[in-house]
């Protein structure tokens, strides 16, 4: 599987994707894949399987203020060098997406960390709750409308 | 068959679990952790013409016995821990000054907060210092728990661990090399050496030049 | 189900029925002996085996990624340094690499060296204090276990010496800058250095003869904490824990940067995948990373050490529009900063991929099946840094 086929691959089955390569003097770089939110989950599957991207690097979320939420997940094909960075925007106001962790374990803790930091509702989730903060706690610090230095007494 | 005499503290079987044991602890008052009759013994012989050579000398030796076996109870948080492990390790042993590091907070002296507490290990901080019987100290290692450190801006960041415990010695350094922290371990066993019986503290730290 | 006692009056004997369904929830940390920092597990047990875990992280959070937002390039890598605080050069490196590549700005020949030397010397480090802190563990501080902790320290304390005389600091560095390195090479340096490598060398010999040895060893680690090779792909564990799964995956060899490419050495695998496997791969990673440091030594260009010297103010370095994500072979496996600058000082948004933290998240999957015991040596092969874990 060489970074061509696997452009070719994802054309054929998700059309509507806009695939990115890198500067060609750095074959390092991903596939920047930016998908519809529906097509989420199945890009993951078909990753796993027809790309041999079996390793889950990261799965985390960008706040673009007034445009909305990213998504972001990254997976790896260890043997053949290519990596795919798939990407969904989430609607302005919308903080709901369907969850990876069917399709790879690791998105389980990512996905848990990224409601944490920034309030998104992952649909098929096994286990929704915060992971780095208190139970109890209040807002989504990650997001761009909370303060980093938000007072708590009587702690700070 | 006699009624025995009325403690002054309630024993473990009377409460329903380990948080209202906690609750009751922190809301002791200062003064019933020392026997009144105690206390007024040592004060009379304190006032008594001379009795003060005996008070002292007794304190003298009851705080060197002290300050000469310090155990911390480990309590790494973050990284400071590994300069703390430095410290109890070959190279800047603690051990020669009889400060053995020690697992279990019911049996040691000295916690050494030794990373940054942020809001959700501080109830566990102070939980765990609440186990530690008295006399007990603290000492802040590093400046996470002096003041919150670099991270003193963060949301999730306690600024100083003296929010939630007093503290008894400051070590700067982010984080603070083992001599550093040998340095404010001798502090504190100044410190020690200045403790009165009846718990109260000797106000000034002696200075050190 | 509860364990009824009946007493058999005839022989005078108390026969307790276990029905073998009653479960124990046990909580372990956060703080507990086991000096791997505030990692709270609460074990559903039944009887001595572990059935199920509920990790509980979160009690380091310092905020990085937000506080990341509010440093410039130029801040930000000393306070990088405190995630992998045992790792503290390879932390510092994911971060300017993410910079420098998003803003093409070139390291010179000489920084790459050093910086590779420096990484590879903090891999050893950071190896001895795993080595010394798991034996610790599965010997007890009080029993045999004490012995290579203290032993480990002792050589890790030589590496600090030198760390100390180039940066000044022995732990947490700011050695990194974005386009360089900060300090260079004080006189004398290089033959201390290759004294230290040579030491440390042989006494690595002499600990490997120590543990294979031992029967308690072996048996605390051999087929202790399996972890499958789908599994760990699957969850992204990366690292030791992922090259002693069977996957020869380095990013070392498999995506060259810093001049890794000018080095030789082998990337050990090995197919077994239980704690053993992972003692292994390090033990064999030890000896390559002071190949490497040798290798650095006897090659070591001269010029510039960085292509951004002398910083007048802390918004100096502006990095422009883009996003990348670099990585870095860690000593704990892939540590990665998914960067997004916006051509200001400061970065629109940093994620920290902590190789702890997708280490770590194996833990559900392999304890079940294990005993209390095995937990603790399991802990330390997975060797995590909560830093890592919760930034």
């Amino acid at each position: 599987m060489t970074a061509d086929q696997a452009v070719t691959l994802i054309g054929e089955r998700f059309p509507e994707a806009q695939v990115e390569r890198g500067a060609p003097d750095r074959p390092g770089d991903p596939l920047v894949v930016s998908l519809r939110l529906d097509q989420w989950v199945p890009f993951a599957q078909v990753a796993k399987d027809a790309l041999g991207c079996r390793f889950f690097a990261f799965s985390t979320a960008v706040d673009w203020k007034e445009q909305g939420l990213d998504v972001i997940a990254r997976v790896d094909n260890l043997d053949d060098r290519v990596s795919v960075l798939m990407k969904t925007r989430l609607a302005a106001g919308a903080s709901s997406c369907p969850s990876l962790a069917p399709v790879y374990r690791g998105a389980d803790w990512m996905e848990r960390e990224c409601y944490d930091m920034f309030g998104i509702r992952f649909e098929g989730h096994p286990d929704l709750r915060r992971i780095l903060l208190s139970d109890d706690w209040e807002g989504h610090p990650l997001l761009k409308s909370y303060a980093v230095d938000t007072p708590h007494p009587p702690y700070r | 068959m006699k009624k025995p005499a009325t403690q002054i503290v309630p024993v473990w079987r009377d409460f329903k679990d380990l948080q209202e044991w906690e609750a009751l602890h922190q809301q002791r008052p200062e003064g019933d952790k020392h026997s009144a009759l105690f206390e007024q013994v040592t004060e009379g012989i304190h006032n008594f013409p001379g009795g003060f050579v005996v008070t002292t000398a007794a304190d003298a030796f009851f705080n060197w016995a002290r300050k000469s076996s310090v155990w911390p109870v480990t309590f790494g948080l973050a990284c400071c821990a590994i300069e703390m492990m430095a410290t109890f390790a070959s190279r800047f042993d603690v051990e020669r000054l009889g400060m053995v590091p020690w697992a279990s907070p019911r049996h040691s002296d000295l916690m050494i907060v030794s990373g940054t507490v942020n809001i959700k290990m501080a109830p566990m901080l102070k939980r765990i210092y609440d186990q530690m019987p008295d006399p007990k100290w603290a000492v802040s290692m590093g400046s996470c728990a002096n003041s919150g450190g670099p991270f003193r801006h963060g949301y999730f960041v306690v600024k100083g661990v003296d929010r939630v415990i007093p503290v008894d010695v400051y070590v700067p350094g982010c984080p603070p090399p083992p001599e550093s922290l040998l340095n404010g371990l001798l502090l504190l066993q100044d410190q020690i050496a200045h403790f009165r019986r009846t718990g109260r503290r000797a106000a000034p730290t002696p200075k050190v030049d | 189900m509860s364990a009824v006692p009946r007493h058999d009056s005839a022989t005078s004997r108390v026969e307790v029925d276990y029905a073998g369904g009653e479960r124990l929830t046990m909580n372990m940390g956060p703080q507990h002996p086991s000096a791997h920092g505030v990692f709270r597990a609460v074990l559903t047990l039944e009887g001595e085996t572990v059935v199920g875990v509920d990790a509980v992280i979160g009690y380091l959070h310092r905020c990085h990624e937000k506080l990341a937002e509010t440093l410039t390039y130029a801040q930000y890598p000393s306070i990088a340094s405190k995630t992998d605080y045992v790792a503290a050069m390879t932390s510092e490196f994911a971060y300017v690499r993410a910079a420098e590549t998003i803003g093409a700005i070139e390291v010179p020949k000489r920084a790459q060296y050093l910086r590779v030397i420096a990484a590879e010397l903090q891999r050893v480090a950071s190896h001895l204090l795993w080595l010394g802190t798991w034996c610790m563990d599965m010997g007890g501080a009080l029993g045999g276990g004490a012995t290579i902790f203290l032993y480990c320290i002792r050589e890790r304390e030589q590496i600090l010496d030198l760390f100390e005389s180039l940066v000044g600091a022995r732990l947490l560095y700011g050695f990194y800058q974005v386009g360089g390195v900060r300090y260079d090479l004080p006189p004398g340096w290089v033959a201390r250095c290759r004294e230290t490598v040579d030491l440390i060398d042989q006494r690595i010999g002499e600990y490997e003869r120590m543990l294979e040895d031992n029967p308690f060893f072996l048996a605390r680690a051999r087929g202790v904490g399996v972890i499958s090779r789908e599994l760990a792909e699957d969850v992204g564990v990366s690292g030791p824990l992922l090259r002693g799964s069977g996957v020869a995956f380095d990013l070392r060899r498999a995506a060259p940067y810093s001049s890794y490419e000018d080095f030789e050495f082998t990337v050990p695998v090995e197919t077994e995948g239980d704690c053993f496997a992972r003692y292994r791969v390090r033990m064999v990673e030890f000896r390559q990373s002071l190949a490497i440091v040798r290798q650095a030594l006897d090659r070591l260009p001269e010029g510039p050490i960085s292509s951004r010297p002398g910083l007048k103010s802390v918004a100096q370095i502006r990095i422009p529009k883009g996003e990348t994500y670099a990585r870095v072979e860690g000593a704990r496996g892939e540590v990665g900063c998914y960067l997004i600058a916006d051509g200001g000082p400061k970065p629109y948004r940093m994620k920290w991929r902590g190789a702890s933290f997708s280490n770590l998240a194996v833990l559900p999957h392999i304890l079940p099946g294990h005993k209390v015991a095995d937990v603790v040596a399991i802990m330390g092969s997975v060797d995590p840094v909560f830093g890592e874990v919760d930034r």
